[in-house]
């Protein structure tokens, strides 16, 4: 028999019965939308986790530091290591080298210094870190108050709202008031006659004003490689520009032979997904820079999520399971009903394939229609779920999150999965109703 | 003129059922010849054999020993996918309870055997009504079989075997649930059949006097057996 007879003949007998049919196409229908939920949180939670780790940068960032920077365990005091022929400085032609590398989105220094704050006549000791123009698109500003920089120099500066609320506990009312930013400068020093190294550097104290334009709830500068959480965060230009005294400096008066020239610590290097990281990294360890990202670590979060969605199908998959059951027994009862409709059908020279295809049609098309009805259900189900976990949030007085997703690859899953399970419910009907003898059918009554 | 070969042949036929430990022997040995285009009725009381041998002819069973050839075909050598289309294409089948299906209308349980048949969508609805003329009820062509009295069914029945143009019509105690008029006039419609367009017929039944006035030779069973194969008259 041609497909569309099949199907029209298919769909006469479900409607035919169409109250015991439509409950066991409402039977995998909740069998789907259960599976579906459930993978639609775990998919949810798993984009959750990812987008939190991918603002916090640490996934698709690379931290490059020169090798000769490397104190590795046991490797003794500087001089009596081998200088590596291919280590090299991290200097500003290595920056613009490393830009050029395919792939990179943006290359910049780590800076973080201490400072102390006046405001209001207050002095607060905090963090202050330079903040690349790709923070403002990377979504780690999201949900803030207030407004990004206006321009890569600007003398402004968002707070996070940690060290906001020591300034003043209603934070929305320091956007647009004035801080004193007061920070070591880092002057270079003539290097002394006779001397061959450089004549280093002093330390002077600076003020400059900034403008609050914004208060961050989220740790847009908790990025690895640094020394703390930034609070105070700033244009990463204007950071660069102050040449404050960080940290490391210390260490670098020492190798340092020309300390005008700026040169870097480290440096982050971001690229386009967490999938290039690795690539890009062989590529800066070729150039003789030290290179390491976090890559492993959300290769561990994926197999964690692949467990987890795993089991939340396993779980899901159990109400379908019983929708199975369910077909099956549907089918069975139609082949003990139709008997004589069967031996009819073969007398009239239907093969035992027309009869096996008639039932196995029919079960396609209530998994089909279980199916989409079962991801629709388990859709609201999630959005259900999201709802009510986001009306909790709020009352605790958190932000909202998403932690249900039925993205287009789940509602094929569902569906297909559907049809799938009810054509192999439907194999052991459409034999037996295959095999029928159509002698012992026609005589039944 | 040559003859022609007979559409139905018969050799030594048997169709013996395991019921428990015995056998029950539902047809033993019966040879029997249908020349093409004969109306052949098929006596017997109940439990004789008549419908396990119309089965065996219809290709709904397969015989335990011997052969059945019809129209050049032997049965017993076929495979249940060319059982089926011989079924289809070669024989066309009329019982006793009509059986049509309660849910279709006329039109879709005589287009059923077409559809079976694979034929073109565009062709199938003058083919129907060409089977319904033919029994005279294209009148009722959107109705349901319970809308219809004993003899229409039966004559929807009929259309049905007719459809597909097969070569035999087999019909299985047709008359059995019908008043004797209405049997009457269903016979009548067999034995036009039978003249025109020209078509082979067997014909179950234990009405002897309605199968002597219609039927063009009478074959008598009984236990199983062949008790005796009336010459034509």
């Amino acid at each position: 028999m041609k497909f569309r007879d099949l199907s029209d003949l298919a769909f006469r007998n479900l409607r035919e019965g169409v109250l015991r049919n439509s409950l066991t196409t409402l039977g995998v229908a909740v069998g789907v939308a259960s599976l579906v939920a459930m993978l639609s949180l775990g998919v949810g939670l798993q984009q959750l986790a990812s987008s939190r780790l991918a603002k916090s940068g640490l996934f698709d960032s690379i931290f490059v530091t020169p090798k000769t920077n490397l104190r590795r365990p046991g490797g003794g005091p500087p001089a009596t290591r081998t200088p590596d022929a291919r280590a090299r400085p991290l200097d500003a032609d290595a920056r613009a080298e490393i830009s050029h590398l395919p792939n990179v989105i943006e290359v910049y220094p780590q800076i973080r210094f201490f400072t102390e704050v006046r405001y209001e006549g207050k002095p607060f000791a905090t963090m202050v870190a330079g903040m690349p123009e790709s923070s403002k698109s990377s979504g780690a500003f999201d949900g803030m108050q207030g407004s990004f920089y206006s321009s890569p120099n600007a003398d402004e500066t968002i707070l996070q709202a940690e060290f906001a609320k020591e300034l003043n506990p209603q934070t929305a009312s320091l956007i647009g008031k004035d801080l004193i930013l007061r920070y070591a400068e880092r002057q270079s020093l003539a290097a002394q006659p006779g001397e061959e190294s450089s004549g280093g550097f002093s330390v002077v104290p600076k003020d400059m004003h900034l403008r609050i334009i914004g208060v961050v709830e989220t740790e847009p500068a908790s990025g690895f490689g640094g020394f703390g959480s930034g609070r105070l965060l700033i244009p990463l230009p204007l950071a660069e520009t102050l040449r404050a005294a960080q940290v490391n400096d210390l260490r670098d008066i020492l190798r340092d032979s020309s300390s005008d020239k700026p040169t870097y610590s480290s440096l982050t290097v971001r690229v386009k997904s967490p999938a290039l990281v690795e690539a890009t990294e062989a590529r800066l360890k070729d150039l003789g820079f030290s290179a390491f990202s976090l890559l492993d670590a959300s290769k561990s979060l994926r197999i964690f999520f692949s467990v987890f969605d795993l089991l939340l199908g396993i779980f899901g998959s159990l109400a379908l399971a019983v929708a199975t059951l369910g077909i099956i027994n549907t089918l069975v009862m139609a082949i003990l009903e139709r008997r004589r409709e069967i031996g009819v059908l073969k007398a009239l020279g239907a093969a035992d394939r027309d009869v096996k295809e008639l039932f196995f049609v029919e079960a396609g098309v209530m998994g089909f229609f279980g199916g989409m009805l079962g991801t629709l259900l388990g859709w609201l189900i999630g959005r259900s779920l999201t709802l009510g976990t986001n009306l909790y949030l709020h009352r605790q007085n958190l932000p909202g999150v998403d932690i249900s997703s039925v993205p287009w690859w789940l509602v094929l899953f569902g569906i297909g999965f559907a049809v799938l399970v009810s054509l192999a419910a439907g194999l052991y009907p459409a034999l037996r109703a295959a095999r029928l003898d159509p002698v012992q059918a026609l005589r039944y009554e | 003129m040559t003859e022609l070969p007979p559409a139905i042949r018969l050799e030594s036929v048997s169709r013996h059922y395991l019921m428990g430990e015995s056998v029950i022997r539902a047809v033993n040995d019966v040879s029997l010849t249908v020349p093409t285009g004969e109306f052949l009725a098929l006596l017997g009381s109940s439990g004789s054999g008549k419908s396990t041998l119309l089965n065996l002819i219809a290709g709904l069973d397969r015989p335990t020993s011997g052969s059945v050839i019809a129209e050049g075909q032997d049965l017993s050598k076929m495979s249940s996918l060319e059982l089926a289309r011989y079924r289809r294409q070669t024989v066309g089948m009329v019982f006793q309870s009509f059986n049509l299906l309660p849910r279709m209308t006329l039109e879709e349980n005589v287009e059923l055997p077409l559809r079976l048949a694979e034929v073109d969508r565009s062709e199938r609805a003058a083919r129907v009504r060409e089977a319904l003329e033919r029994v005279g009820l294209e009148k009722r062509i959107g109705h349901r079989p319970s809308e219809l009295s004993g003899g229409e069914q039966q004559r929807t029945a009929i259309a049905r075997a007719l459809v597909n143009r097969p070569k035999i019509l087999l019909a299985d105690e047709p008359t059995g649930n019908l008043d004797s008029a209405t049997g009457e006039s269903i016979l009548t419609l067999l034995r036009e059949i039978q003249e025109n367009p020209g078509m082979t017929i067997v014909m179950v039944t234990h009405e002897s006097t309605l199968a002597q006035r219609f039927a063009g030779r009478f074959a008598v069973m009984g236990d199983g057996k062949l008790l005796s194969n009336g010459a034509p008259r």
